[in-house]
């Protein structure tokens, strides 16, 4: 296979191209991914003398990654370069795996307030698992590439609202379409798990405005029991359909049922079911419920996940914890109950991640999120594997992303410095095997109003 | 109470002859004192405190290594190696540990209870946030322990002239009288932009309220100083007659809301504006040299990168967000280079929080716009130190690691721009108010009174009988806009 480059006249030429066109159109290209990038074949690349953190395993001085189709080809110290790599002169620089962000809405919500079209995380109703973020994510979002320059590579983009909000998309943060973003398309299923004070809807959260009732209990118990059957019909729903499909002749054709056939492989433990709770009491009752139906679940949130670590550990139930940079939920926690919580967690064996839990413009924080967790306890190196191998594990994506492993998806950053570092810059980054430029909306405006007198 | 009973009073008064009501209260028709320094309480004599062998980064000067500092009688009395500790001081080893002046939050509503917004009206430079000072706020603490010791309390953005602010040490411990800052210069928030134009509070049934555009803002602000200009001449005028000895002069009626704004046209109010988009940045430039006043700050300031020659040359000063952004549409042109850009233009520039979020984490905010933009390390740590004392006029007391200044002061893990770092201990006033060990240990005992107050009959779950709690307060996320924030509310609908 040959591999084509751009000639140098090319690049000029396209370079005197952008410089014709407006300020306006230039700051919106650069939260494109040029097109010609995704019809040629990625190139081949080696990383050369850099310090190389590969998280999975130890850390390799002066060591060389290769790239190749898209994939980390080989990583190691005495590695022969393919013939016409691009060479990338990384000594003095430290390589990590693009950081992981397991709990944002990338992609769908670009002007949050005072600005509903281009708005669309939350569908209406409260069961839509047939609601699915791959179809609305937004690939010129300009969130995207703001988020990717800072280290970030890969996010789970999720729907919200509702009890059961919709699927989750797993994708990477560079590409012209949805498609060549998923890593997953349908990543996990996203429930608001029914609580009282807030969680399950609009009509709970009335309810809860009136205090902990034995109403507001109810029917949080109420809706839980809607969400068990939902779960229960999936799972017959799957069953008919099995039976249909190998016995059409004489099994009568079960009908079509879009959320019924959305929630399936969910109801069967098959994929992740990412259920949001804060407190110890709805944690409890989400790891439970998940159970009792033998769902895959995974806890979104986790506030107080430390006060129920020994039971998350048993039930070797993971936790993505969007929580560290929140304030403490009472007055009386301790002022640092969220800064600790990794570490707490960590400390018990509980499988966990760090996330922003931003929709989107404030992703490109993840490490200094994970940082903070570092400062109140959480070892440094648990801290970095929180924003790369963990979330990849916990969302079924480690076969293909989170560390410097040979084969996995060339996500890489090179910094000059720790990658959890505010004061660390960034040099260069690959996305999806491909070099992405380190140019953002930020990256434009700053160029063009800089030297303004 | 006693004020609430004051106020009552003053209602009932009013209700009788407003003019009585205002004439009493003027003191012979004086315009209130632009400072009223509340009477803080005698101040305990702070333990003196010896750090010893840290690194210091004085901020003013430089870093130095190995270096002790003294806080005796709650100023920063000795900066150097080898200091003896006087009898009775507690001594902290310093070694592998760093100091940093308290951080200083230009923008904060931390401790202002209930809503920082008047909202009824677009100028409200009548309403006073020192009357809204809550010392138990918990937000003051978690501030502490994470290095901030002073604030800017502003009033909200709901208005085109806002209510009245004020500078704050966070004196946890201490009643609210002791949490002005003695002899800082007092100010006053105005806003432009999306806010005082409420376009992203448009709720069905809710009346409008002018402005409704920024053309409408302009306008608002022209029409106050216009009125504050002619309220003026005629004290101006009066005052003149009294000196020429005229007899039977009857004066102005005194107007609480322009007296901040003759205040401002005099120079003896700050002017801290919040405002995002480079045009009405521009429009209040405009106003404020047409009325012969400066703005102090432009609070936010998220375009001003794109003005920041024209910020300089009206000698205003900046305090911003290094990277919040995109929130809302005045927002989407915000860049992290904003900071830097700023001070390259020789703008003095700050960081803040407008969040009880942030304000816990402003070492980390500054040291981005090292990434963002390539500040140097000391321009990065002034942005939370002494250029916020420049912006509050309290510079002569605070925001640096100098002999005779105020022992506001941290212990710091690490460097402070270090993700990993934690502060260990905050001293205000030389006053030990934040120590993490102490903080520590105190949490068994908390821990068993909470247990206990649990167990209480009021506090037993519906089902067991008892009188059920109230809702525990919903999740406070991080990157808020507490300057949006009306009520107690919205963040159950997460």
């Amino acid at each position: 296979m040959k591999t084509r480059r751009f000639s140098s006249l090319n690049v000029t030429l396209l370079a005197a191209a952008l410089c014709l066109l407006s300020s306006t159109a230039r700051a919106q290209d650069t939260d494109r991914t040029d097109p010609s990038m995704t019809n040629t074949p990625p190139p081949t690349y080696v990383i050369r003398g850099a310090h190389v953190v590969t998280v999975s395993g130890a850390a390799l001085d002066n060591a060389t990654v290769v790239i190749e189709g898209g994939r980390i080809s080989a990583v190691g110290a005495n590695v022969t370069a393919p013939a016409g790599a691009q060479t990338i002169d990384a000594s003095g620089l430290w390589v990590y795996p693009g950081m992981i962000d397991a709990g944002t809405n990338m992609g769908l919500a670009e002007v949050e307030s005072g600005a509903p079209g281009t708005i669309d995380t939350q569908e209406l109703g409260d069961m839509n698992p047939n609601v699915a973020v791959f179809w609305a994510i937004n690939p010129s979002s300009s969130h995207i590439a703001v988020t990717r320059v800072g280290g970030v590579t890969s996010v789970l983009s999720m729907p919200s609202g509702g009890t059961i909000s919709g699927q989750a998309a797993f994708i990477n943060l560079a590409g012209t379409s949805p498609r060549e973003m998923a890593v997953a398309p349908q990543a996990a299923l996203v429930v608001d798990f029914p609580r009282v004070g807030g969680g399950g809807g609009f009509a709970a959260f009335l309810a809860a405005q009136q205090g902990i009732t034995q109403d507001a209990l109810s029917q949080r118990d109420r809706r839980i029991d809607e969400l068990r059957r939902i779960f229960r019909d999936a799972e017959a729903y799957g069953r008919a359909q099995d039976a249909y499909a190998k016995d059409p002749k004489s099994v009568p054709r079960p009908p079509t049922d879009l959320k019924l056939a959305a929630l399936v492989p969910y109801a069967r433990g098959e994929r992740p079911v990412v259920f949001r709770a804060e407190r110890e009491r709805d944690i409890r009752n989400a790891v439970r419920f998940a159970d009792e139906l033998k769902l895959k679940p995974v806890i979104i949130g986790g506030s107080e996940a430390w006060k129920v670590a020994p039971f998350l550990k048993e039930r070797n139930v993971p936790v993505i914890l969007d929580s560290v940079l929140n304030l403490p939920l009472r007055e009386d926690d301790p002022y640092d109950s969220l800064f600790e919580n990794a570490a707490k967690l960590q400390a018990a064996g509980v499988r966990f991640c760090i996330s922003t839990g931003d929709s989107g413009a404030h992703v490109r924080d993840l490490p200094f999120h994970a940082g903070m967790a570092a400062a109140y306890g959480l070892p440094k190196a648990e801290a970095l594997k929180a924003v790369t191998l963990y979330p990849a594990q916990i969302l079924g994506v480690a076969d293909r992303l989170g560390s410097i492993e040979q084969g996995k998806i060339a996500n890489l950053v090179v910094t000059d410095g720790d990658l959890l570092e505010a004061r660390t810059n960034i040099r260069h980054l690959f996305i999806n095997g491909r070099q992405i430029p380190l140019t953002s909306r930020h990256t434009v405006l700053y160029d063009e109003f800089k030297d303004r007198k | 109470m006693k004020r609430l009973l004051t106020l009552a009073i003053l209602f009932m008064v009013a209700g009788v002859s407003a003019e009585a009501q205002t004439r009493g209260r003027g003191g012979g028709g004086q315009p209130r004192a632009a400072a009223e320094p509340a009477a803080p309480t005698a101040p305990a004599a702070a333990q003196d405190t010896l750090i010893r062998n840290a690194t210091v980064l004085t901020v003013s000067h430089g870093t130095l290594n190995g270096t002790d500092v003294l806080l005796h009688g709650g100023k920063i009395t000795a900066v150097g190696q080898n200091l003896k500790a006087p009898d009775g001081a507690r001594v902290i080893d310093g070694t592998g540990k760093f100091v940093l002046p308290g951080i200083i939050d230009a923008h904060s509503h931390s401790m202002m209870d209930g809503s920082v917004n008047e909202c009824t009206r677009s100028v409200t430079s009548m309403a006073n946030t020192r009357d809204i000072l809550n010392p138990t706020a918990v937000d003051i603490y978690r501030e502490l322990a994470g290095g901030t010791t002073a604030a800017l309390l502003l009033h909200g953005s709901c208005n085109s002239i806002g209510g009245l602010s004020t500078t704050v040490k966070l004196k946890w411990g201490h009643p609210a009288a002791d949490y002005p800052v003695p002899g800082a210069p007092p100010g006053i928030k105005f806003a432009l932009g999306e806010n005082p134009k409420r376009s992203n509070f448009n709720v069905p049934g809710l009346q409008p309220r002018y402005p409704a555009t920024r053309m409408g803002v302009e306008e608002t602000i022209r029409d106050a100083f216009v009125r504050a200009r002619d309220y003026k001449r005629d004290w101006d005028d009066y005052r003149a007659a009294v000196a020429r000895g005229e007899k039977n002069v009857i004066p102005p009626r005194r107007d609480l809301e322009l007296d901040p704004l003759v205040e401002v046209l005099e120079g003896k109010r700050f002017v801290h504006s919040h405002c995002y988009r480079a045009d009405e940045i521009l429009m209040l430039i405009g106003i404020a040299d047409e009325f012969g006043f400066k703005v102090r700050t432009f609070q936010h300031v998220l375009e001003g990168y794109k003005v920041a020659g024209e910020i300089a040359r009206h000698g205003a000063m900046a305090s911003t967000f290094t990277d919040f952004w995109g929130y809302k549409m005045e927002a989407y042109d915000a860049i992290a280079y904003n900071a830097a850009v700023l001070v390259r233009h020789g703008v003095v520039t700050s960081v803040n929080s407008d969040s009880d979020e942030r304000a816990r984490r402003l070492n980390i905010e500054a040291a981005k716009t090292m990434r963002y933009g390539g500040l140097s390390e000391e321009e990065a740590l002034k942005l939370v130190t002494l250029n916020p004392a420049i912006q509050l006029g309290i510079d002569k007391h605070m925001g640096s690691i100098d002999v005779g200044k105020d022992a506001d002061v941290v212990v710091w893990s690490a460097h402070p721009f270090s993700v990993y770092a934690h502060p260990e201990q905050t001293f205000v006033d030389g006053e030990l108010l934040f120590d993490r060990q102490a903080d520590i240990a105190r949490r068994p005992q908390l821990e068993a009174e909470r247990k206990a107050l649990e167990a209480a009959d009021a506090n037993r779950a519906p089902a067991a009988g008892g009188t059920p709690p109230r809702t525990p307060p919903s999740v406070r996320r991080a990157y808020t806009d507490d300057d949006d924030v009306q009520d107690v509310q919205e963040d159950n609908q997460r």
